[in-house]
């Protein structure tokens, strides 16, 4: 079982081959947006992090553009800082490049203002590209995949097909000698028992419970039911009452091979085969950590409908809810809805997921990239603005 | 067989629509290969649960033979299970 990718100096594989221009700091975001609007084959990440923050933030921001950096999926990063932020920009370009990977970078503050950044950045991001369209797809195996499994929008549909037939798609990578990256810690709430029960020892399995304890304390430290915020409004109008409902249909995605490891938001995973990475339920933060840890291809399950997409990493997404695909047909790529009427079992819907996951990333083109709903991205933070 | 709505195992005691239903239809609930019929009580919205027994305040409520919350009240067999008479046990802030 094969796929083609684009395959990088370090051994890693791309489904994609973009020059990433990546924003150092919420405040460069015009200009990183400005350059890679004028060069073709660009994937701009943006985000509202980088300046005062406790150094716990920064040192997350300094993590997480560095393993946004060494995805695959980019063939050489382009990053553009202010000049005054918090984010360490010479640390994150060292240690991008220290993967094999050209880094350039523009200092808005040094450089002399927006128009004259973009238009360097411009002109840096043209060569890059013209540098990056020499590499060509070659046939990679399967154990070049790292999936991140994400659930979105869900409703009561989610648990009973696209999330168990992702489970059966996750598995056949894992069995294939893949990486599978399940993140969303909130929505293990109610169900992390059972996942423990899945890690390949007590202690993977006592660092799950303490990753959904902490992810918990932090919820409840407001004071309030978290029901509204998880499950989320759109979760209720579609059926789904309690976070323990929502988290029993959620986990399925992980399928059933063990879980070898557990790491913190956005660190790329040291084994091949299922992992767990803590990380909260909302699109631009779990998106953004899946891609920073190495994420080659996303796949997404949703029931009302998520549309969103990210920069460089195709997101697939997978429904159940027959509704929804009639409605949203142009931001969904799999339709597992016969499983729901008894037409598909879970194993075939299961199959015909894995096959997709495989195609889309050989280049077929998502519905989130066709459209260019491509902008859900954001630094999962942890500690207050200040 | 044609089901109108799910149950996951044997022990729960609410099931999932499959399509909308509407009071005094009996729905065919499937349970693996096996079926009950449940005389349906409230509108029940696609994708939304209803009990299949009668269900006493307190008691908990179980989808996937696991525990997804709490009665609130009494929930008669065929009603509307959801918000209005089940509360979460989990990320409770309120009652800390």
């Amino acid at each position: 079982m094969e796929f083609k990718g684009y395959r990088r100096s370090n051994g890693s594989v791309g489904t994609r081959n973009y020059v990433g221009i990546l924003s150092t700091v919420v405040c460069a975001n015009e200009v990183a947006d400005g350059i890679s609007r004028q060069v073709r084959e660009t994937a701009c990440f943006m985000h509202q992090q980088g300046c005062c923050q406790t150094p716990v933030d920064i040192k997350r921001v300094n993590d997480t553009l560095i393993g946004l950096g060494r995805n695959p999926n980019l063939f050489s990063v382009l990053l553009v800082s202010l000049g005054c932020e918090s984010t360490g920009v010479e640390e994150v370009a060292t240690a991008i490049s220290a993967e094999g990977k050209l880094v350039e970078t523009v200092v808005i503050q040094d450089i002399g203002g927006a128009a004259r950044s973009i238009a360097e950045g411009v002109l840096l991001a043209q060569a890059m590209v013209e540098e990056a369209s020499k590499m060509e797809r070659v046939l990679c195996p399967v154990s070049d995949i790292v999936l991140g499994l994400k659930c979105g929008s869900s409703d009561t549909t989610s648990g009973l097909a696209p999330n168990p037939a992702l489970g059966i798609a996750s598995d056949l990578i894992v069995e294939e000698g893949g990486t599978s990256i399940l993140g969303e810690v909130t929505e293990f709430i109610g169900a992390e028992h059972l996942l423990a029960q899945h890690a390949k020892n007590g202690q993977i399995g006592r660092q799950i419970l303490d990753f959904v304890k902490r992810m918990e304390d932090r919820a409840k430290s407001v004071g309030a039911d978290i029901r509204g915020g998880q499950p989320t409004g759109g979760n209720i109008k579609g059926g789904l009452t309690t976070i323990e409902e929502k988290s029993l249909g959620a986990i399925a995605k992980a399928g059933t091979a063990p879980v070898l490891a557990v790491y913190e938001y956005g660190v790329a995973p040291q084994v091949k085969g299922l992992v767990v990475m803590d990380s909260p339920g909302r699109e631009p933060e779990v998106l953004t950590g899946l891609a920073a840890a190495g994420c080659n291809v996303i796949a997404f399950t949703t029931g009302r409908g998520a549309p969103q997409g990210f920069p460089f990493v195709p997101v697939v997404k997978i429904t159940g809810n027959r509704v929804t695909w009639d409605k949203l047909r142009d931001h969904m790529d799999v339709n597992v809805s016969a499983v729901m009427e008894g037409a598909e079992t879970l194993p075939e819907a299961g199959k015909r997921i894995f096959q997709e996951i495989l195609e889309v990333a050989s280049g077929r083109l998502t519905k989130a990239e066709i459209s260019g709903y491509t902008k859900a991205m954001d630094i999962y933070m942890v500690g207050p603005v200040i | 067989m044609k089901i109108d709505a799910i149950m996951i195992k044997e022990e729960d005691n609410v099931a999932t629509a499959l399509r909308e239903m509407q009071p005094r239809e009996k729905a065919v609930v499937g349970i693996d290969d096996k079926s009950i019929e449940v005389l349906i009580e409230e509108h029940i919205p696609y994708g939304h649960k209803f009990a299949v027994k009668h269900i006493t305040k307190g008691e908990n409520i179980l989808k996937y033979g696991e525990i997804i919350g709490r009665a609130t009240q009494n929930i008669a067999s065929g009603a509307h299970a959801h918000i209005q008479n089940i509360e979460s046990l989990r990320g409770r802030g309120d009652l800390d």
